[in-house]
């Protein structure tokens, strides 16, 4: 780890002050120490959040606002999340480790880096973690990275599980920044590499993550799956995560969004439009997968991922239309 | 009858002393003794004794495959706050040693041959420093001009019989192929392996003069003197290494490696103590690794399912130079039938990381293949796997006509297969579908090679009727302490809490170290020895013969009945002797082996292939059980490799430039809590003369022989598709998965 | 300007918290205060070996900087059990065999402390079939919950063994 300083944000609004200045946000530090030690990440400025009091999670209407220090566990644990808004619990529930959970933040698991081998190793070329320096993975192992959303510059996964669910749930991201507050639905919060893979999100320099907000829960039925090598503590090769409502035997409306097969949580509006008003089928399951992946695009290693979002999309759709 | 008079142990001991003591120790369910001491974090493990003056060293690992480590900038990081040296020495290995190697390994480190060889330590104050400054250290390299492939597949690759190994042939087995009723030839691959102990490497080196101690975490104490001793030119009477707590090894800790070279070497040019610990990323990329293989199986049997041929013929890869191969073959020797034979092991020479011992190094890999193969004749033929596997155990070994000096391997079935309820297994794939899973179930044989090497250790009857066992023998997990302590509470009719087992230090009778599940059987015996001289004592001062004195609870009691205490005989002196074992000609005289079968029932999922193992059985022979409890856990240890054999752990490397892409725990996958499920371990008594004095055979191993071979039958029972490539991964599966929206085939 | 010592509580212990901010809570437990129960297995929290309890609640000391924790109040092995005075959790590892090299155990125990308290607290998990329902101390819940922690020598179901027995215990029906 390269030397840096460490201050302590008293208030939001010191810490706005410090990013301001070009600190860097430290919350749980769980992604951010983890790049440190490898020098992936070298800020010399640190800016703690710990005691902005940030981590409240109250209702706003009939909807939740949800901190940016409330910790995935403590978010995960909240009795309104579990009965209101399942699948966000369920998602959390999915991700890391009970240590990690403990730590990780809202604000910060939305922040959180890829996971491409080739991004956190310094001796391989990267253009996400340093411009211009080309891309290793699209012609190396690249078995965890994105078959959709993907450019020249790059192919790596946003691996985290939360914002598939909150993109599902239509959530927004509360900001503060030099240009005053902001309100970023998700589905706009994490930006696909194009020509800058640099940047994952669309925060400006300076601005920050103050809440997370939950709309109105839509009484669905809600699964979240993931599918991986190990039965726990790894990422996703694809997670799912569908909140659908049924009547007369059909799907009345739904919400369904991917983890780990682009390089944003994804979310296709032409997928639930095949599903929307339609009679729960395999075929029709079908048809959803062929709309969702009909420009996903493999790079040898990921292929299967292809086949594999097929298969687990129509394995939650029956899962969640069952009954 | 008297002691044996050569510590070479040429003929099997039937006396079988251990059951005719009194104090009924040995083979129990005990505790480990050091147990509270691990539960309360009060182990003190290689990293962790706190050294007056004490800095902080970090490996600088080459960034390119193959070629010359041309300059080093030391001069930039030593201007860092608190660097306080960068130390660049030829006598730095380039590769570790490998196990029992006795001499250095490959050194001079200037010479780059594998991509993340260390090329360089930095050494500073403190921990963060000297990370901070390894990493900013800059190193120019010049590329070898006309580099080796770094891939055991490329063209043109040299590939050559494997070092110190002749292929076993016998009569013809082409001819074989060609006239059996059913044949099987299929090829199997498995990916490279890594030990990852929990704990990583690391040592604390200083020097007291010209003497060197380490504090470092090894497996194998007398032969790791004499490897760094090798390398810094030392002789070995000046080294001392202390281990007592080793965190793991599982063979990356068999022999000497980067760390506690350098951190010798800067000890020395600092004159201060140094430590060095590898990181996790470190502890992959530099220690060792197991070699992929590719398996060529042939099986050819009669109408009745009776193997006349069998063929085992594997590629593996190593440096060049190396003499480790990967022994894949090593228990299709004598393991099944089938006289028409060809088993043959041939080494791709690449620029790799060192390929060594992984646990099990040979059946881990070999077992899993040769299992899943015959799984695949008895579907041809039509009869049950574990019937096949009866059909097929040959009297001698094939070819070689060694008798075996015992074999549990038919109790293993039929115990394992009734426990386990085999009888319910769907003799067809595809018949077993609860909700979104196929269900199914697999069996495969166990069977790991025994041996005993050489071992001695000091046992001392205290005057205040303790005993002490004194060995460098380590515990690695193994449960030393507590089997040797057994031992000797046994034979000296001692209860347990008056017997203590000092370890891992040597300046202590050498023991056989932890390694091919020879370390609790030989240095065992040592200790056997030493209590029979021990015994040989008492007697005497109770003027009887050693094999009618009986003690019990410290009374020593002789035929007339009299029973004395042995502080009382004792009268105030400690009697110590050190016993001592070697293998002999019994070693030759007989195929030994330790013997199992496993049974595995797996859940498939139907839409996205995972697959999760649901329950195992394992029933095992190794000789007589020294401790059930630490056996049990051995056994049960195997397994959960088997796990990560079959469905989840693969070294990957990048082709392109050589580098290990999966480096680090996150991406080499060892199984976590929630792929383990019940594992029921039934061990088989028995007692194997030939193998040990104790007539007990190992065990560390052997829960790794086949398991993976099991779980990968009971993936084709469960859903019908027959994956050769291991790990099972789910892109291997779904692609022939059944259609998930049907139920049972 | 004056400097004020910033301290944390490790086992009840005020404790001076180290000047560079790079230092880890893991090394500053381990290296500044000796407290070396709690084990570095992979600094990068992929193996738990390192967790320990702050305010009750497990994490991995490698991925918290200890300048990060001003005021809490850490719990290590150490302050659980001595081999002399082990806590039930401690004697049921002992009993049940749920260690071989030990290297991982003190992280294991820290985190089935914890582990107890979520489920006392009524936390679902990933194993929890519907996460608003009150959690059952079931074998899949309980492997679920404890796979934060990696044991190489595979002793998983002795661990779970003597979780069950402890929360038996404490939870008699």
């Amino acid at each position: 780890m390269k030397a840096f300083t460490l201050d302590h944000a008293r208030s939001a609004e010191e810490a706005l002050a410090s990013l301001g200045q070009g600190h860097t946000a430290i919350a749980g530090g769980t992604n951010l120490v983890d790049l440190m030690k490898l020098q992936v990440a070298a800020p010399d400025r640190l800016v703690s959040l710990r005691r902005t009091g940030l981590d409240a999670i109250v209702p706003e209407g009939d909807g939740l606002r949800i901190g940016a220090l409330v910790t995935n566990a403590d978010c995960a644990a909240d009795m309104r999340v579990r009965q209101d808004w399942p699948l966000l619990s369920q998602a959390i529930l999915a991700g890391a480790s009970p240590q990690l959970r403990n730590r990780a933040t809202t604000g910060g698991n939305l922040c959180q880096r890829t996971r491409c081998g080739y991004f956190y190793d310094t001796t391989q070329a990267c253009n996400k973690r340093e411009a211009g320096t080309g891309c290793a993975a699209r012609k190396g192992f690249n078995r965890i990275h994105a078959v959709l959303g993907t450019s020249d510059a790059c192919i790596a996964t946003y691996p985290g599980d939360m914002a598939v669910a909150l993109l599902a749930l239509d959530a927004v991201v509360l900001t503060e920044g030099p240009f005053g507050p902001r309100q970023i639905p998700l589905a706009m919060f994490h930006r696909e590499p194009g020509d800058d893979p640099t940047r994952d999100n669309v925060l400006h320099p300076g601005e920050m993550i103050t809440a997370v907000k939950l709309p109105a829960p839509t009484g669905g039925r809600q699964v979240y799956r993931k599918v991986r090598d190990r039965a726990s503590y790894a990422f996703a090769l694809v997670s799912v995560a569908v909140d659908l409502s049924m009547e007369d035997g059909r799907i009345a409306r739904c919400a369904v969004a991917f983890g780990s097969l682009g390089t944003v949580p994804w979310r296709d509006p032409k997928v639930e439009a095949v599903l929307t008003g339609e009679a729960p089928s395999p075929a029709l399951f079908a048809e959803a997968a062929d709309v969702l992946l009909r420009d996903a695009r493999g790079f040898g290693a990921n292929d299967f991922k292809i086949p594999l979002a097929a298969r687990a999309l129509a394995a939650t759709l029956a899962q969640a239309t069952k009954g | 009858m008297h002691l044996p008079l050569s510590d070479m142990y040429n003929k099997p001991d039937e006396r079988n002393l251990l059951d005719h003591m009194h104090q009924g120790v040995i083979g129990k369910p005990l505790d480990r003794p050091e147990g509270p001491l691990k539960v309360s974090g009060s182990a003190t493990y290689s990293a962790e004794w706190r050294i007056d003056g004490c800095v902080d060293g970090v490996l600088v690992l080459a960034s390119i495959a193959q070629g010359k480590a041309t300059a080093v900038h030391q001069d930039e990081v030593l201007a860092r706050d608190g660097v306080l040296a960068v130390i660049v020495d030829p006598a730095m290995p380039r590769r570790s040693a490998q196990g029992m190697a006795t001499k250095a390994p490959k050194q001079d480190v200037a010479n780059v041959e594998y991509f993340g060889q260390p090329v360089a330590l930095v050494v500073a104050e403190r921990f963060e420093q000297a990370r901070d400054a390894a990493l900013a250290l800059r190193v120019d390299y010049a590329d070898a001009a006309d580099p080796a492939p770094l891939d055991p597949h490329a063209a043109g690759v040299k590939v050559e019989p494997a070092p110190d190994s002749k292929p076993t042939e016998g009569g013809d087995l082409d001819q074989a192929m060609r006239d059996a009723a059913y044949t099987l030839d299929v090829e199997y691959e498995t990916p490279g392996h890594a030990s990852a102990a929990m704990e990583p490497h690391a040592t604390i080196a200083q020097w007291q003069g010209d003497s060197l101690i380490l504090h470092a975490s090894y497996q194998m104490l007398a032969y790791n003197v004499k490897e760094i001793a090798g390398c810094l030119g030392l002789s070995t009477d000046k080294v001392r290494i202390i281990a007592p707590y080793v965190g793991g090894g599982f063979g990356s800790k068999l022999g000497i490696t980067h760390e506690a070279v350098s951190a010798a070497l800067a000890a020395r040019e600092l004159g201060r103590p140094v430590r060095v610990v590898m990181t996790r990323q470190h502890v992959f990329q530099t220690v060792m690794r197991r070699s992929e293989t590719l398996q060529r199986v042939r099986l050819a049997a009669d109408a009745a399912g009776r193997l006349i041929g069998l063929g085992h013929e594997a590629l593996v890869s190593n440096l060049p130079g190396e003499q480790f191969a990967e022994p894949v073959t090593q228990a299709t020797e004598f393991l099944y039938g089938g006289e028409n034979r060809l088993l043959k092991v041939e080494v791709a020479r690449i620029c790799r990381l060192t390929a060594g011992s992984v646990r099990a190094p040979g059946e881990a890999v070999g077992m899993q293949v040769l299992e899943a193969a015959m799984d695949e004749l008895a579907e041809k033929i039509g009869i049950d796997p574990v019937e096949l596997r009866k059909r097929n155990l040959p009297a001698k070994v094939p070819v070689k006509g060694t008798p075996y000096s015992s074999r549990m391997l038919v109790e293993a079935l039929e115990q394992g297969a009734q426990a386990f309820g085999w009888a319910a297994r769907k003799n067809r794939p595809c018949q077993t579908r609860e909700g979104d899973w196929w269900v199914g179930m697999g069996m495969a044989s166990a069977a790991r090679v025994n041996m005993m090497v050489p071992a001695k250790a000091r046992v001392t009857l205290k005057a205040d009727g303790t005993a002490l066992v004194e060995t460098d023998q380590t515990d690695i997990g193994t449960g030393t302490y507590a089997i040797l302590g057994q031992i000797a509470g046994e034979m000296l009719g001692l209860p347990i809490d008056r017997v203590m087992v000092k370890l891992g230090d040597t300046a202590l009778p050498p023991g056989a170290g932890s390694g091919g599940s020879f370390g609790a059987i030989s240095t065992g015996s040592a200790v056997m020895h030493a209590c029979e001289a021990i015994r040989e004592k008492l007697a005497r001062k109770l003027d009887c013969k050693a094999e009618d004195l009986a003690i019990q609870d410290g009374v020593a009691r002789s035929p007339e009945g009299h029973g004395r205490p042995l502080t009382d005989l004792l009268a105030g002196e400690d009697l110590a002797e050190t016993g001592s074992v070697k293998p002999g000609k019994t070693a030759k005289d007989f195929s030994q082996a330790s013997y199992g079968a496993f049974f595995a029932e797996v859940a498939v999922h139907a839409f996205t292939g995972e697959v999760r193992v649901r329950r195992m059985t394992g029933a095992f022979g190794f000789g007589r059980v020294l401790n059930a409890k630490t056996a049990r856990s051995q056994c049960l240890g195997g397994m959960v490799w088997g796990i990560g054999s079959a469905l989840t752990e693969e070294l990957v490397f990048d082709t392109r430039d050589g580098h290990l892409v999966t480096h680090d725990l996150a991406e080499y996958h060892v199984p976590v809590h929630a792929d383990v499920p019940a594992i029921e371990v039934i061990l088989l008594e028995e007692r194997d003369a030939a193998a040990s004095p104790l007539q007990a055979k190992g065990v560390g191993e052997l829960g790794i022989c086949g398991a993976a071979g099991a779980i990968a039958n009971a993936v084709y029972n469960a859903c019908g598709v027959r994956v050769r490539s291991f790990p099972l991964t789910l892109d291997k599966i779904i692609a022939d998965l059944p259609d998930p929206f049907a139920s049972a085939a | 300007m004056a400097t004020t010592l910033l301290t944390a509580q490790v086992n009840g212990t005020p404790q001076a918290l180290p000047q560079d901010p790079r230092r880890t809570l893991l090394d500053w437990l381990r290296d500044d205060l000796g407290l070396t129960g709690t084990k570095k297995g992979c600094d990068h929290g992929q193996c738990g070996a390192c967790t320990v309890l702050v305010e009750g609640r497990r994490i991995n000391a490698c991925l918290s900087l200890a300048a990060l924790h001003e005021g809490d109040a850490i719990e290590t092995i150490e302050g659980i059990g001595t081999p002399d005075a082990l806590a039930p959790l401690q004697r049921a590892f002992v009993a049940h065999d749920g260690f071989q090299c030990g290297y991982c155990t003190p992280g294991q125990i820290c985190s089935a402390k914890a582990l107890m308290a979520e489920l006392a607290e009524g936390w679902p998990s990933a194993a929890s079939v519907d996460v608003s329902a009150r959690p059952m101390p079931t074998p899949d819940e309980l492997r679920e919950r404890m796979s934060g922690n990696l044991c190489r020598c595979g002793a998983y179901s002795n661990i779970i063994a003597a979780l069950e027995e402890v929360i038996a215990a404490e939870n008699p029906a």
